[in-house]
């Protein structure tokens, strides 16, 4: 892989940028991989390069019905934070957290990784007392938040009316390492670092079985052939019902629509993250200018990719109360994703009841953020046919035990 | 240069002068006028700079496509940015100024990124700026974002007001040209209820400036007609200044209409969004010119073609003296000969067809015009403005034949079918070979619930370009709308219109054909984004094949006209370098809004004090005359305490507490939960929705209960009353009536349906009121009326009856320890009664108390909170409410969740009370900490506190918590942790820190 630097730009210009390689290769699937990773998001792509990295797995395929980077992890919001309440939960929010401080350096791909500061509003006293709670808890699991006053809030987001009618605003959960990312970068980073272990990325192939013997995966059946395999890592998000359809068990998950929309660019006005949590939205501004959008759910499943009008209603309403100079700018674009939601909010790594087929889903709102973590974790998993701890309390079988890991304890929209 | 022709202006009202400025400069135009227009009336060409690059930018397009002619509109509280100048009409007053440069529109110091333009080809970002690691956050970032976004800044609240529109018709026809007019003559003939919206302030769209004849008259007195004729059809109505700006599942279209945004001196609303439920939908939205890619392209003069014609004979205005026109079709023609017509020079018509026009072509050529055949342009010439063209052969490398002098140049790539409300909801297109577009596939309409298609294109939309092709589609466009609302088609007939054949065009994607790398780095696509032919080869070329990928990675398509102009010219370039068919790599998904819509009117009237509904009970007017300080509660405000004079809120708080204890207190309650359940299966449902038994509940009884879900949590608490045989009045948490009610429904409807019990909310009925303290009963007593003595009202019951003469339901309750009463009474009577008891309170000093002072109480008295110890995860068992679990039921919602084997773990935090050493106050949310890390490093936990506070009673800080074996380890001391990294000393203790025994409330 030729790296990328300022000299090579330079070095390019001169001759109209025609040396330029393929960011990744575009092979045609071999007859059998040790690993077949479904999926080619943040995830998949992460649990693939880390299988490659930690564990010297390169002999794996990543195979994608789509575009790389074409599910939820291209259209997000790109909220990175680890202030998360529950133990298991923070862990694995802030090991990624941390990892996402040097992916650029990492992937040698500049993924724009953004500490701009996270923060969460407090607007009721059961907020604050939330939020405190929240602050307690990260001070003993090594995640640096704070909880600060409706005067530092304004400080740090000139544009937040902190002194509305209705909700006016107590305080915030700050979380200073907090930020955003590129998205896409994310997927085309880790997708040219894989390609240069020489890991096959497989893009417009679909899966559509999956194949077993004796309680165990030996391949996959997709629209270019069928491809064997030793161990097969599912890491589809919104689609994880269907290729567990596919492998013979079910999930306790849903697939619902979340949406998102931005304004049109403008100059830059705000520098940090905001959520606001009693109103239900939240928002950030790109690099680009414009205002990135987002709030809650559908109320009901689909796989459309598209959701209704009145939850982009019900999101800039909460907004252009909280920022009311945003009233005379306009929406731009709206958009969905389907996400995976499981009954706690949190998501699954794990074994499932077919040997050697892992899974990694239930991402839900908020998985972006955990890219690189969930993508540790799942390679360890896949590797070592283990859990190891960022992973352990993530198996699915807590449901049956009811040892939830539930965060909407913390916040009512979870990013 | 460009200016305002003496003569004609088909939008205009010349008679009406108006005067605007642009960037402190005093210009006039006239009524009609765009803003766009009439900055060209005073040769202000240049009016932006490119988003990247800053490169100058002149107007290019004339309609809701245009990338480049965006200003900053207003000032103060009217203020917008981004506005772009082809859409806003000229009113008088108006005060613009233009965008994203410094310090000057013509001198602008972004530029400098031009000349470096060279070393920031698409996606140079992601290969550089990433070394040393802090320098993205703390130097890149920063220029980046300063030298990005567009409009300025808004500073102050919004000065208008926006409302929404619920509306319903059979057909929505979205767009008023000929094809909209005639679809909704024909649908409405049919007697469906119609709705015609047009985005600009006219009717006839296109074919207004493009002429022609239908019916035998010229078109745009057939489109007055056809306005007439529709404005007497009582079941059509038809607005102007309205977009279609979405069409989303199930027939739901989104209509935003720009009320007074030509007009701002007028009463009213400024946008109006429409949210409109409609059988069918007419998608009459016409067809968008595209650009052609050569070489400086992108040079303010350098213009569209139908654009150029837009402004001669709609807007009296010449954006140029000579002007080259350039094109691969007949209709840019018609710009030769509009501009002839208007005594303006065309040097030359450069026609990349080797075999050239048709009719038109004849037509221009008779007016004396040179045209040029297979000829295309190699460069243009200039910076802030054309000065001249280099001419070259199509088919080569461009070779310079020849240079002309012109200052606008006027091009046309072909038209593109305006595709955007049919693909919102999942239509799809397929590549139409003879005009080189995308158009609607008629087999693969977006479909509604029954699976038919609910989206019908209508003329240009559809394809069609030749005016006879249009008006025949669109009316059987409006047939189709009536035939699928099962309407016999009426007596509107097809128009009927000459053809007028035209040659046939040819798709030009790079000019010339064979440009080098040289010329494809000046070759526009995306001029807001400075997306170049040469970005997307990059693309391709470095693997980013997807459509999306190469959209994400050069950005084109992503400016604030989302592609409109851009691509399809784009991904023309794109499956030409991968060498594949346009079709095999696609289009983008099309999203909402058609174009952007402000979000004001997406927040319509929802803002400030009527942001969300504000619920108030009957005494909260007294409330706010006593200055109580209020904590929003749900939509409702409560108030949190009653601070006096020169008292803080916890000063305040400790009164009123001492006082309820030591005298009497009282709280407005009325917010509390309350829901009557009845039926004779009332009391089996309660068994199934509470943990503990209600049927065996005696009418005149009261039971506390607790509901779980279905995985065994706690959800709400509260006290049931059995009314009669039949009837249970249930008492949710303030914040759960809503919640338990929509459960309760949930369970009735979905699962019980055949159980008979029927359930009503009404919390709002009553105003309920809690008298609390030693002294309660002395203060009913005076009020007289009913017996509320031990004996005729004992803890746990109530009564009906009157009181002072009020009716009222008296509950022997208590949340605080006390002797306490809640009595309700019709919400009409609330603040009457309230007057009534402060009265008889008076001798007893009895004063309010606010929802502070009550949690404290509860928590001296050891209740939970719902909120404060549940937090979703904490079952009864948690909470030491096993008492309150039957065990006799068979069944009841979480009791086979709460059997699940974490549930019964017995190493689950479980209840205790809390007592610090040092008699402060534990911090909220404070955890217990144990020895050690685990596996992922964290510090050990072995509990947390669920609520803290200082009690005045006990003149020290208590609180209550959840700790691993907690109520075996009384008297045991555990460590809580602070941010700050220390840590406060406290004593598990018994939850009841007053009066264990209950002897206070139970007397
Ligand atoms: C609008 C929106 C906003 C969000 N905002 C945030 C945020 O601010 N912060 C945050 O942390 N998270 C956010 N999220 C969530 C986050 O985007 C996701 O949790 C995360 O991207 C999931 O990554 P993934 O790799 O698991 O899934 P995906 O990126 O969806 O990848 C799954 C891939 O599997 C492929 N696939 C599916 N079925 C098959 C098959 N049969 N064969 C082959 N391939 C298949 C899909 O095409 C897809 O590419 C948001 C999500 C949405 C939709």
């Amino acid at each position: 892989m030729r790296r990328y630097s300022a000299f090579a730009i330079a070095r390019e210009a001169a001759r109209y940028h025609t040396g330029w390689e393929r960011a990744w290769a575009s092979p045609e699937p071999k007859k059998k991989y040790d690993v077949i990773i479904v999926g080619a998001g943040g995830h998949g792509l992460a649990t693939a390069f880390y299988l490659g990295k930690n564990f010297g797995i390169t002999n794996v395929a990543i195979i994608e019905k789509g575009w790389l980077g074409g599910g939820n992890t291209g259209r997000n919001t790109t909220i990175i934070r680890s202030n998360y309440l529950q133990d298991s939960s923070a862990a694995i929010y802030e090991k990624a957290r941390s990892l996402y401080e040097t992916m650029s350096q990492d992937l040698n791909y500049n993924v724009m990784f953004s500490p701009r500061g996270v923060m969460m509003l407090a607007q009721t006293e059961h907020e604050v007392r939330g939020y405190q709670r929240t602050a307690h808890a990260n001070a003993l699991q090594g995640v640096k938040t704070e909880f600060i006053g409706p005067e530092r809030v304004k400080e740090l987001c000139p544009i937040i009316c902190i002194d509305g009618p209705r909700y006016p605003v107590l305080g915030a959960l700050w979380q200073e390492r907090g930020g955003t990312g590129r998205h896409d970068a994310v997927a085309w980073g880790y997708a040219r670092a894989c390609s240069d272990m020489g890991m096959d990325i497989i893009q417009k192939c679909e899966v559509v079985g999956v194949r077993s013997s004796g309680g165990k995966v030996v391949g996959v059946d997709t629209t270019k052939g069928p491809i064997d395999c030793d161990k097969l890592g599912l890491v589809v998000a919104g689609n994880s019902g269907a290729l567990a359809n596919m492998a013979g068990f079910r999930l306790p998950m849903e697939s619902v629509a979340l949406q998102a929309l931005v304004s049109e660019p403008i100059k830059p006005c705000m520098d940090v993250v905001v959520m606001a949590n009693t109103v239900h939205g939240y928002m950030s501004q790109s690099d680009k200018g414009e205002m990135v959008i987002g709030g809650g759910t559908d109320g009901f499943n689909n796989y459309t990719q598209r959701g209704s009008f009145h939850h982009i209603e019900e999101t800039v309403r909460a907004l252009v109360e909280t920022f009311p100079i945003i009233s005379r700018l306009k929406m731009l674009r709206q958009w969905g994703g389907i996400v995976d939601v499981t009954g706690d909010r949190s998501p699954v790594i794990g074994k499932t009841p077919l040997g050697n087929c892992f899974i990694n889903a239930g991402w839900g709102t908020g998985g972006f953020k955990a890219i690189p973590g969930g993508g540790w974790a799942t390679a360890e998993l896949i590797a070592k046919g283990e859990p190891g701890p960022l992973a352990a309390e993530f198996g699915m079988e807590r449901f049956i035990e009811g040892r939830f890991i539930d965060e909407s304890v913390a916040a009512g929209v979870a990013h | 240069m460009s200016t305002r022709l003496s003569t004609g202006g088909k939008y205009l009202n010349r008679s009406d002068q108006r005067r605007f400025t642009f960037n402190g400069k005093q210009f006039t135009g006239y009524e009609g006028d765009t803003l766009a227009s009439a900055l060209l009336a005073n040769d202000q060409m240049l009016m932006g700079r490119s988003f990247k690059y800053h490169r100058p930018r002149g107007v290019v397009a004339s309609g809701a496509e245009e990338p480049n002619a965006l200003v900053n509109l207003g000032t103060g509280g009217t203020f917008e940015p981004n506005q772009r100048a082809t859409t806003t009409e000229l009113f008088d007053g108006l005060t613009a100024t233009s965008q994203n440069h410094w310090p000057s529109l013509e001198f602008d110091i972004g530029v400098a990124n031009n000349a470096m333009a060279r070393f920031f080809p698409a996606g140079f970002y992601y290969k550089t700026f990433m070394a040393p690691r802090a320098a993205w956050k703390h130097v890149f970032e920063p220029i980046v974002r300063q030298s990005a976004g567009l409009g300025q800044v808004p500073k102050d609240r919004d000065a208008d007001t926006y409302e929404h529109f619920y509306a319903f018709y059979d057909v929505v026809i979205v767009g008023g040209g000929v094809a909209g007019l005639q679809a909704a003559l024909a649908a409405g003939s049919a007697g469906a209820k119609v709705l015609l919206m047009e985005q600009t302030a006219h009717l006839g769209g296109r074919a207004v400036i493009d002429g022609g004849e239908v019916d035998g008259k010229p078109v745009d007195a057939w489109v007055a007609d056809a306005g007439e004729t529709l404005d007497a059809m009582p079941n059509v109505t038809v607005r102007l200044r309205m977009m279609g700006a979405g069409v989303y599942d199930h027939g739901y279209v989104l209509g935003y209409e720009r009320v007074r945004d030509h007009d701002p001196m007028a009463e009213g609303p400024r946008h109006r969004l429409w949210r409109i439920r409609t059988q069918q939908i007419v998608t009459a939205t016409g067809a968008i010119e595209r650009p052609l890619s050569f070489a400086g392209n992108d040079i303010p003069g350098v213009m569209l073609a139908s654009a150029v014609r837009d402004y001669v004979d709609g807007y009296g205005v010449s954006p140029g003296d000579r002007t080259v026109v350039v094109t691969n079709n007949d209709d840019a023609y018609r710009t030769a000969i509009s501009l002839k017509k208007a005594g303006l020079e065309v040097p030359v018509i450069l026609d990349a067809r080797a075999s050239g026009g048709g009719a038109l072509a004849d037509e221009a050529k008779g007016l004396g015009i040179r045209v040029e055949t297979g000829k295309g342009i190699a460069k243009v010439k200039g910076g802030k403005r054309v000065t001249g063209v280099a001419v070259c052969a199509q088919a080569g490398e461009g070779a310079v034949l020849e240079e002309i002098a012109c200052d606008a140049v006027a091009m046309s790539g072909g038209w593109s079918p305006v595709v955007h409300l049919w693909s919102h909801c999942g239509g799809k297109l397929f590549w139409d070979e003879d005009q080189a577009h995308f158009r609607p596939d008629p087999n693969r309409p977006p479909t509604s619930h029954d699976g038919k298609g609910f989206v019908i294109p209508a003329g240009s939309a559809n394809g069609p370009m030749d005016l006879a092709e249009v008006m025949g589609d669109a009316h059987a466009a409006g047939l189709a709308a009536a035939k699928a609302l099962g309407l016999k088609s009426g007596k509107a007939a097809a128009p009927k219109v000459a053809p007028q054949p035209e040659a046939a065009m040819e798709p030009v994607w790079l000019m010339p054909q064979g440009a080098g790398p040289k010329l494809r780095m000046k070759a526009w696509l995306d001029y807001q984004n400075d997306v170049k032919v040469s970005d997307v080869r990059l693309a391709a070329q470095e693997g980013y094949e997807s459509v999306e990928h190469t959209k994400r990675y050069t950005t084109l398509g992503m400016a604030t006209d989302q592609g409109k102009l851009s691509n399809i010219n784009g991904l023309a370039v794109l499956s030409d370098a991968l060498n594949q068919p346009i079709p095999a790599t696609g289009t983008t998904t099309f999203r909402p809004p058609y174009t952007p819509i402000s979000f004001g009117a997406i927040a319509g009237e929802a803002r400030a004090d009527t942001f969300q509904p504000l619920r108030k009970t009957p005494i909260h007017d007294w409330h706010e005359a006593q200055g109580a300080f209020f904590e929003p509660v749900g939509h409702w405000r409560r108030p949190y305490c009653f601070p006096r004079q020169g008292e803080t809120h916890s000063d305040a708080v400790n009164r009123e507490i001492n006082q309820t204890r030591k005298s009497v207190g009282l709280l407005d309650a009325s917010t509390l939960g309350k829901i009557i359940v009845k039926g004779p299966d009332a009391g089996r449902f309660l068994d199934m929705l509470y943990t503990n038994m209600m049927s065996t509940l005696k009418p005149g009884k009261c039971r506390y209960g607790l509901m779980c879900n279905e995985n065994g949590f706690l959800i709400d608490d509260g006290v049931v009353a059995r009314i009669d045989e039949d009837t249970f009045l249930c008492h949710t948490t303030t914040g759960g009536a809503e919640r338990i009610h929509g459960w309760m429904e949930d369970w009735l409807q979905c699962e019980w349906w055949d159980w008979k019990v029927f359930t009503a909310n009404v919390t709002e009925q009553f105003a309920q009121i809690a008298v609390v303290g030693p002294n309660a009963r002395k203060v009913l007593e005076k009020l007289g009326g009913m017996d509320v003595s031990k004996d005729a009202l004992a803890f746990m019951e109530w009564k009906d009856g009157q009181l002072g003469g009020f009716d009222c339901r008296a509950y022997r309750i208590s949340f605080s320890g006390e002797l306490s009463y809640e009595i309700a009474v019709p919400a009409s009577q609330g603040r009457a009664f309230w007057d009534a008891l402060l009265v008889a309170g008076e001798e007893f000093g009895m004063m309010p108390y606010g929802t502070e002072a009550l949690h404290v109480m509860r928590a001296e008295k050891g209740f939970i909170m719902i909120g404060d110890e549940t937090d979703g995860t904490v079952i009864p068992q948690d909470l030491g409410l096993n008492w309150a679990i039957s065990k006799k039921k068979e069944d009841f919602l979480g009791k086979r969740a709460q059997e699940r084997p974490h549930m019964t773990d017995p190493s689950r935090w479980k209840l205790v009370g809390l007592e610090t050493l040092d008699g402060s106050v534990i911090p909220d949310g404070s955890y217990a900490i144990a020895e050690g890390t685990n596996a992922n490093g964290q510090r050990n936990t072995q509990g947390r506190v669920t609520s803290t506070y200082y009690s005045p009673t006990l003149e020290k800080g208590i609180a209550m918590g959840l700790v691993l074996y907690g109520p075996d380890r009384m008297g045991e001391v555990i460590e809580f942790n602070k941010v700050d990294g220390s840590t406060v000393a406290a004593r598990i203790v018994d939850p009841v820190f007053y009066d264990k025994d209950g002897e206070k409330q139970n007397v």
